[in-house]
């Protein structure tokens, strides 16, 4: 199971979601359709019309920067990661 | 008495503003999580808050209150070009009730329509075909502020009747819900050149009066008034301090009076000469008289967009504007004299109000 951490600002918008999510999935794509299954409406708020990530967050996985076609291994690590900016 | 509800959407979330007497407010918020909020409305149809709001971490929503603001959901479900289309949906920008269709105008631009109250939503039109719709999708061609469908007039009995703006383009008014549709923009005046004959014209805000036949519009060049609902217009600038603003509000029982905030047109859009002013025709036009009894009248440098303006429907109708630096003022004897409800709020980006029995 992959190790999914989600920020902050997400979680107040789908009751009962936590920060840190577990999930079975091969890639990152397949990772946040997984979260969708029980949080509807969560990919709308990661993965914009493409697919694409939204462009003001990241994902990395184990460390390293991916995308939504990355590979997601048994015990990956997937951060999704919003910039910090704004005013 | 019953109670009167603003719903004043901004920057940083959603505000509620009510109370008993139009006197004495109460404000609650912010709401919404703090996301910009571009247009909030409350829907006597339902009896709920909508409010269409646009992250820049997480796309176009639209949130819903069942209990005046108390809580809250959200749902995009179906508020998308999809994946194959190129278009993207950067923004929810207005909202409107039509009968049994909740509607949403987006940018790029295109409607989309809700007939579950908000929980799901359709593409119900792109208007594809209209003149300078080839060109309209590519956000190049975007006038600032991208708001693509930035407003709706609409038939609370006829679902299928309806007009929205295209920002930068003009009116289009639909009888047969959105399958078609017709320009409405013949007479407006426009200061730059177009390559069509029908749009091309900078349509900020427009309005129906209590009789159907009788419209006005903030333009980016001049007030329009129209007296054979949309198909023709006539400009009644003159006696004003100038022909730019983006509010406007109509009496509810009044057909000839009419309310605006003309700003300087240049990049600072605020009220002329830093005195807060709101401007009323009682005669559809002829004439203008300058409202600002309560009103700062010394360096109130003002903003108040093109939702920013609204009226309610009690015998005496209060008006109600918000600003671009968070203030909200209110009058309840039809602008005669004003006082200031909220001081400190983020960026006001639409007013609405309610009256509730």
């Amino acid at each position: 199971m992959a190790d999914v951490r989600l920020p902050g600002t997400l979680t107040p918008l789908f009751p009962g979601l936590p920060r840190r999510v577990e999930v079975e999935a091969a890639t990152v794509l397949a990772a946040i359709d997984s979260l969708e299954t029980q949080w509807p409406g969560l990919r709308d708020r990661i993965v914009e019309e493409g697919p694409a990530l939204r462009r003001h967050l990241h994902v990395y996985v184990d460390g390293e920067r991916a995308g939504l076609d990355t590979p997601v291994a048994e015990r990956s690590r997937l951060d999704v990661i919003a910039a910090i900016s704004g005013g | 008495m019953p109670k009167t509800l603003l719903t004043v959407a901004t920057r940083k979330g959603t505000f509620v503003l009510e109370s008993d007497d139009r006197r004495d407010w109460t404000l609650r918020g912010p709401y919404c999580e703090g996301w910009p909020v571009y247009h909030a409305i409350y829907d006597p149809t339902t009896g709920e808050i909508y409010a269409a709001a646009a992250s820049e971490w997480h796309g176009s929503t639209v949130f819903r209150s069942r209990d005046l603001g108390e809580t809250w959901e959200q749902s995009s479900e179906g508020l998308s070009y999809g994946d194959g289309d190129g278009r993207k949906i950067s923004k929810v920008s207005t909202l409107a009730r039509a009968g049994d269709r909740l509607l949403v105008g987006v940018e790029a631009p295109g409607i989309f329509e809700s007939r579950d109250n908000g929980v799901t939503w359709s593409l119900l039109s792109t208007l594809s075909g209209q003149h300078g719709s080839e060109s309209w999708d590519d956000p190049a061609n975007q006038p600032p502020g991208h708001l693509g469908i930035s407003g709706f007039v609409t038939d609370a009995g006829d679902s299928d009747s309806f007009f929205a703006i295209v920002q930068g383009v003009g009116a289009f008014e639909t009888e047969d819900g959105g399958s078609s549709w017709t320009p409405r923009n013949n007479g407006l005046r426009r200061d730059w050149p177009a390559d069509y004959e029908d749009v091309g014209f900078c349509v900020h805000k427009l309005v129906r009066s209590s009789d159907p036949e009788r419209m006005y519009q903030q333009n980016h060049v001049g007030m329009h008034r129209s007296d054979d609902a949309g198909k023709s217009w006539t400009e009644i600038t003159e006696g004003l301090p100038g022909d730019f603003g983006f509010a406007a509000a109509v009496h509810p029982h009044d057909r000839d009076t009419f309310y605006v905030v003309p700003v300087d047109g240049g990049h600072g859009r605020t009220m002329h000469d830093g005195k807060a002013t709101v401007w009323r025709t009682r005669d559809a036009g002829s004439s203008w008289q300058a409202l600002r009894t309560g009103l700062p009248q010394e360096d109130a440098h003002l903003g108040v967009l093109r939702q920013g303006m609204t009226i309610d429907t009690h015998d005496i109708p209060g008006v109600y504007f918000g600003t671009s630096t968070g203030q909200v003022f209110a009058s309840g004897d039809e602008g005669e004299t004003w006082s200031e409800i909220a001081s400190y709020l983020p960026s006001i980006s639409s007013v609405d109000v309610a009256v509730i029995d």
